[in-house]
């Protein structure tokens, strides 16, 4: 599986990379995680707001932090 | 009537505060409130606390209205008007945006990348900053309904007409092409539950106050420097109601510098209270929110030095008007 936190450096975009490391030890996961802050490549992604989350390649968040609950929810169904 | 005064005199202008600081000041520090040191005291410690108290509500009530109008919506909807509809539609729309100007480039693209006319992208990105809900109520705290009406359908106005000009002049060719892509205007909603909306107004208070935290502190402490502090004859000279440059003064004055709107609030209140003119206090905040340094920077990326020019004169000369226009028209509002 792999992560991509999209966000140009707000501090909610840390947050949120800080978040995804701390669910993937919670929950046992491996992943390859990476944080992109160039902002053609995020456009390529066509959120409009960061943070955003992309699972393999797909949009799953932007614009907000997911509560914990959802975050766990979302990395578990892409492991599976 | 009554009722409703009472509200506003202790929900919004918070006098029980404002008494209670008073009583600290008074009897805990034993300093006098007319010596210049208990009256700054008191002007920092109940303005911080009642920025912050409304600061955090308001944020915490926008987010969740916000909530159900995710970028891609808005988008969405501006994108079936036509016109100045759209650039109304799209200043209006910039006063339920978040007040980060880190997030603006990503809205700049999205807009544009999808087909919105560069004027009313504009309209919107004049807007975000200068008008929002939160520094309506803060206005309407500090000084009065008047004064906080005024000043929206003021910046509205702004947004719009330079949003219009843009359009009209045929600037799309001082856009950095790699923003035009291949976006659409579909837009799927997402399902967010009332807890997901509440735990997005919480994120985004502490997103907000964690970053605006410290200009509201300075801000206060200028505010209380002006309020208690500078002699009067040198504000008269420089700031001063007859004086025709005071206007020009304080756009120069804001434009460099870089706050947020609820950090130069207080120094505005500290502003009027020593009689400068309305119109150049809001010159002032609107310099200091619409137009600075690190916006500009930013937006440099995604447009040529052209566009950036023009879009800077319309938003600076705009400013200039609203002044002169809110002196004359001062002893209305105050």
């Amino acid at each position: 599986m792999k992560i991509e936190v999209l966000g140009t450096g707000c501090s909610r975009c840390k947050q949120l990379e800080k978040d995804v490391y701390n669910a993937l030890a919670e929950l046992d996961i491996a992943a390859e995680v990476e944080k992109v802050e160039d902002i053609k490549t995020i456009m390529g992604y066509k959120v409009m707001a960061t943070p955003a989350l992309v699972i393999d390649g797909k949009v799953k968040v932007s614009g907000r932090l997911p509560r914990k609950e959802e975050l766990h929810k979302l990395l578990k169904s892409a492991g599976e | 009537m009554i009722i409703f005064e009472w509200l506003n005199n202790q929900l919004l202008k918070m006098e029980w505060l404002s008494n209670a600081v008073r009583l600290l000041v008074e009897n805990g520090f034993n300093l006098d409130m007319s010596t210049r040191l208990g009256g700054s005291i008191h002007f920092f410690i109940y303005d911080v606390i009642k920025i912050f108290i409304l600061l955090s509500v308001l944020i915490f009530t926008i987010s969740y209205i916000q909530s159900y109008f995710p970028p891609e919506r808005t988008r969405s909807i501006i994108g079936r008007y036509k016109g100045v509809w759209a650039n109304t539609l799209g200043a209006l729309f910039g006063t339920i945006t978040p007040f980060c100007s880190c997030s603006s480039i990503p809205l700049f693209i999205g807009f544009t990348s999808a087909g919105l006319p560069l004027g009313v992208t504009f309209s919107f990105l004049i807007s975000s900053p200068l008008v929002d809900l939160a520094s309506v109520i803060l206005l309407a705290s500090i000084f009065n309904w008047k004064i906080a009406i005024a000043y929206v359908i003021a910046g509205l106005i702004l947004a719009v007409i330079a949003g219009t000009i843009i359009s009209k002049s045929n600037l799309e060719g001082y856009v950095e092409s790699f923003v035009y892509g291949d976006q659409n205007l579909e837009y799927e909603p997402e399902s967010l539950s009332p807890r997901d909306r509440a735990a997005y107004g919480k994120a985004q208070v502490i997103d907000i106050v964690g970053r605006v935290w410290l200009y509201i502190l300075i801000g206060v402490g200028i505010g209380a420097a002006i309020h208690n502090w500078i002699p009067q004859n040198i504000i008269s000279a420089v700031l001063g109601q007859d004086k025709w440059y005071s206007v020009l003064v304080a756009t120069i004055v804001g434009i460099p510098m870089y706050a947020d709107i609820f950090g130069t609030l207080p120094i505005a209140e500290a502003l009027v209270l020593r009689g400068v003119g309305i119109g150049t206090v809001l010159a002032f905040m609107m310099g200091v929110t619409a137009l600075s340094l690190p916006s500009l920077i930013m937006l440099s990326q995604v447009i040529k030095p052209r566009l950036l020019t023009i879009f800077f004169s319309l938003v600076a000369v705009g400013i200039v008007i609203i002044g002169y226009t809110f002196n004359a028209l001062g002893h209305f509002f105050l």
